[in-house]
């Protein structure tokens, strides 16, 4: 399986097989690094930040997220994929659900919106704990639910991507959009945290 | 390809266990669940790995209580999964 992220074997097959095509001139290795330098370099939890306070702020924004998240994130300036397409889905927090995102297979993960996984989410303990027990893992993250919230766990398994929209805090009417998105976090996006 | 399911359909997941490249993940294997969104079309892993084949089939959101994957629990799981891996659910259907 691809739990062998830092597996030293396939990453120089990886490399080996780059240079083979190089060499016979298929792909150019400063093109290939452009690609990978851009997308990283756009991918941040700040994006999925913005993407939620407006749907804070926003109703009509909200309901084109949740019906269509790739669409309604270039209404922002975002692409939903990167390098692949990518069905992205926003499933969204209320007062009885609370959603949480897992990649059980390996650590797939809306890059555009979120940057790069944070080292847990590729864990195979959060992989193999969250679908099972997920409120004792929520509560390690610090995130205890009152028994009246049901907790739905999504597991990223093929080409989908998700991204929790978490309710709005209370006392936020007065903040603008800047505001609230400071106040949403990496895992808040993840499910790992209310906001 | 044509959808063979639609959201509402009570699914089972394929209980192989393929020697090949997979992504059924093992522990919705056998188990019951309810069909709630369709995700498009993409090829099929396991043909890919296998033999280069990169035929677009459905892919379906896939919710199972874990009562029936853990035997307890109160939470929900969804999983995406090609309709490949899929059986209609005709004992409970």
């Amino acid at each position: 399986m691809s739990a062998d992220h830092g597996d030293g074997a396939l990453a120089a097959r990886v490399r080996r097989a780059e240079t083979l095509l190089e060499e016979r001139g298929v792909v150019d290795g400063a093109e290939l690094d452009a690609i990978l330098d851009r997308y990283l370099a756009t991918g941040s939890p700040a994006n999925g930040a913005r993407v939620v306070a407006r749907a804070w702020t926003d109703a009509g924004f909200r309901d084109r997220l949740l019906a269509d998240a790739n669409a309604a994130v270039t209404e922002l300036g975002f692409r939903a994929g990167g390098l692949q397409p990518t069905l992205l889905r926003a499933v969204a927090n209320t007062a009885e659900v609370h959603n949480v995102v897992v990649c059980t297979l390996c650590s797939c993960y809306p890059i555009a919106l979120l940057g790069p996984s944070p080292s847990w989410y590729k864990s195979e303990a959060y992989r193999s704990r969250v679908v099972r027990d997920p409120r004792s893992v929520l509560a390690e993250f610090g995130l205890t639910l009152p028994d009246t919230v049901r907790v739905e766990v999504w597991d990223a398994s093929a080409e989908t991507r998700y991204l929790v929209v978490p309710r709005r805090p209370d006392g936020t009417d007065h903040l603008d959009d800047d505001k609230l998105a400071a106040l949403v976090t990496r895992n808040g996006l993840i499910g790992t945290a209310a906001v | 390809m044509a959808e063979r399911f639609a959201p509402g359909d009570r699914v089972v997941v394929r209980l192989d266990d393929p020697r090949g490249h997979t992504r059924a993940p093992r522990y919705v294997r056998g188990r019951h669940g309810v069909v709630v969104e369709v995700h498009g079309e993409h090829s099929l892993p396991d043909a890919v790995v296998a033999r280069g084949d990169a035929t677009p089939e459905p892919v379906y959101a896939v919710r199972f209580d874990a009562v029936e994957l853990w035997g307890a629990g109160g939470h929900g799981v969804t999983v995406n999964l090609w309709q490949s891996y899929l059986q209609p659910d005709e004992v409970t259907a």
